[in-house]
């Protein structure tokens, strides 16, 4: 040991300093709740979280506009890459308008620990107690959701996938009403989620067992260079599949989709439904095309089948589904299929781009309408909190044309009709799979597209075309945080609509360069 | 010699991941899990050992604290669960379906 000298590592803080914000943030918040007298609280936790937010995005544009980084940051583990830097865009714009969502009372339990109707818990909501720890949760995950794209070696991924996913275990369970399906969605999803990251943790040993390194660049020199250990590679590969599929809700790995989008408080899942798909597409993304991209004939078909049965799964039982969150779920599950037809579009390096510039743009528009759309959900209510059920829904169009007109473009722009995001969202995604040879998964696509539309089209003929049930639904005075989350998404869908262009450019610089290996 | 850990390593995640899917008492769904956790280490360690550096133990590491963390989440969700309905069975808990 003697004459070594310990060389420190460098570490790019500018680049990272998004990450940090966010996560300095969250401590803070941690400290917050441990000293702050119960008053102060949540004055002091909704501007801290709005402006790390706020802050991180800054940031994030800054480390852009510097011209995209080379190497990845931190000692290779971190890659702020073109692709990175949009997805860290879209994550913290959508989680500051859920942020917003979150925000608005009356979402979360007065005190999650008293159990539901009891004494302690009528005595919780009379003092007006609030859960104000849900801010802090909100911005540990988006810390892990930040991380989890932009890891540059399975052990970094596999730690930003746990920071991502142990808040949101929890925010599940906080919902103020139904706090049985809260709880039980809570349950659900950590059990599963837990399941599912254990599976990606044994891929990710017998990949390191195969390369002798978590180094997704190591790993694909490794499928040059080592041979007779394809069993080792081949299961390794297949499980961490299961647990990045298991993240976007890929069939048959959806089960836990639509109970917990349901279960969940609104505010929770709208945060959900957006910003958790955009963070795994991310690191789905860069597992298969920077460290498996030499392997792409291998995982091809069994993508091919994914592909497909997550948008027939996606499609088919929307169409049974008589609540409103569990029916967004599912659309949710046919549109990480429609995603899905994207990641499987590889080939040329410019097909590559041209794939991952299409998926790029239809996360963020996607996104925006999902925030939307659940933002809406959370206004229409009746005696026992959010009106879930469809029947309940019928002629809204009458008793609140806005809202139900607002919530019909949101629908409509999920079905992919022109003039709305969806429409060139799924254009792009189809548009680059018929380029990577993938003509039939793109037919089986726009016929799921086409049935996810009946559906779709169902929701809108029963809001406008159905007459108003006596006792039906209220719809709630939104608070200004509701009503600006609904506003930015509809004005979001519109100009990803109708004036696509900017986007998109911003999209394929992003894509240009690909990944960094 | 190190195929025996490996296969040692194989059958604990085996029987993890079994009583995951058949076990129906929530905390024993939960430390099947960690079973599967702990085959994941045995593993890395094992390779780390094969390939003679020291990223699989380095890795193990992490895991233990990551399965900790999840223990503490873990714990208060199905603590929370049993002190509203008196049962930490996964049956039970069956209100969100179809």
């Amino acid at each position: 040991m003697n004459g070594t000298t310990i060389t420190a590592p460098t570490i790019e803080y500018a680049l990272l300093s998004p990450m940090l914000i966010v996560f300095g943030a969250a401590i803070i918040g941690v400290l917050v709740e441990a000293f702050a007298p119960r008053y102060l609280r949540k004055s002091i936790q909704m501007p801290l979280t709005l402006l790390a937010l706020l802050g991180a995005f800054v940031t994030t544009v800054l480390a852009a506009s510097n011209g995209l980084p080379t190497t990845a940051a931190a000692m290779g583990a971190v890659a702020v890459d073109g692709p990175s830097l949009f997805i860290w865009g879209i994550i913290l714009i959508l989680a500051f308008i859920s942020a917003l969502l979150i925000n608005d009372d009356e979402q979360f339990v007065a005190q999650a620990a008293a159990v539901p109707g009891s004494v302690d818990e009528e005595e919780a909501v009379r003092s007006g107690f609030a859960q104000t720890e849900v801010y802090p949760l909100l911005l540990f995950a988006v810390g892990g959701m930040l991380l989890f794209p932009a890891s540059n070696d399975l052990l970094v991924m596999f730690v930003a996938l746990e920071v991502m996913s142990l808040p949101l275990y929890l925010l599940c369970g906080l919902a103020r009403r139904r706090r049985l399906l809260s709880q039980e969605a809570s349950v659900k999803y950590f059990l599963l989620g837990a399941f599912s990251s254990a599976f990606f943790l044994y891929g990710m040993a017998l990949l390191y067992g195969y390369a002798g390194s978590v180094d997704l660049k190591a790993i694909s020199a490794a499928l040059g260079s080592v041979s007779g250990q394809d069993t080792l590679l081949f299961v390794g590969v297949a499980m961490l599949a299961v647990g990045l599929l298991f993240k976007i809700g890929a069939a048959p790995f959806q089960a836990w989709k639509p109970d917990v989008y349901q279960g969940a408080p609104t505010a929770v899942t709208a945060l959900m439904a957006s910003t958790v798909l955009v963070a795994a597409f991310g690191a789905l993304l860069r597992v298969f095309w920077v460290a498996l991209g030499n392997l792409d004939w291998d995982w091809r078909p069994l993508m091919w089948g994914v592909a497909i049965l997550t948008m027939i799964v996606g499609a088919v039982l929307a169409i049974t589904q008589t609540d409103i969150k569990r029916m967004l779920a599912y659309s949710s599950i046919a549109h990480a299929g429609f995603l899905l037809t994207g990641v499987i579009a590889t080939g040329t390096a410019e097909q590559n781009s041209s794939a991952l510039s299409a998926i790029l743009f239809y996360l963020a528009a996607y996104g925006f309408t999902t925030v939307g759309a659940f933002a809406v959900v959370t206004m229409v209510r009746d005696a026992g909190g959010e009106a879930g059920h469809l029947s309940r829904w019928a002629g809204l169009g009458k008793r609140a044309p806005v809202l139900a007109g607002i919530f019909a473009f949101f629908l409509l722009a999920f079905a992919g009709i022109p003039l709305t995001s969806g429409f060139f969202g799924k254009y792009a995604v189809f548009t680059a799979a018929v380029g990577g040879g993938a003509l039939p998964l793109v037919v089986v696509g726009v016929v799921s597209s086409a049935i996810a539309a009946f559906f779709y089209v169902r929701v809108i003929v029963l809001m406008f075309f159905n007459e108003p049930a006596a006792d039906g639904p209220t719809i709630a005075a939104p608070s200004v945080g509701t009503s600006a989350v609904v506003a930015l998404a509809a004005a979001a869908t519109v100009v990803l609509g109708v004036f696509p262009q900017p986007v998109l450019t911003l999209a394929d610089q992003a894509a240009s360069a690909l990944f960094i290996r | 010699m190190t195929t025996h850990y490996l296969v040692l390593s194989a059958l604990l995640f085996a029987i993890g991941a079994i009583g995951v899917l058949t076990r129906r008492n929530a905390i024993v769904v939960f430390m099947c899990v960690e079973l599967m956790l702990n085959a994941c280490n045995l593993a890395f360690v094992t390779f780390a050992r094969q390939h003679g550096n020291l990223d699989g133990q380095l890795i193990a590491f992490f895991v233990m604290v990551v399965a900790a963390a999840e223990v503490v989440i873990g714990l208060a969700i199905i603590v929370m669960i049993f002190r509203t309905r008196r049962s930490a069975s996964v049956d039970d808990a069956s209100l969100l379906k179809y």
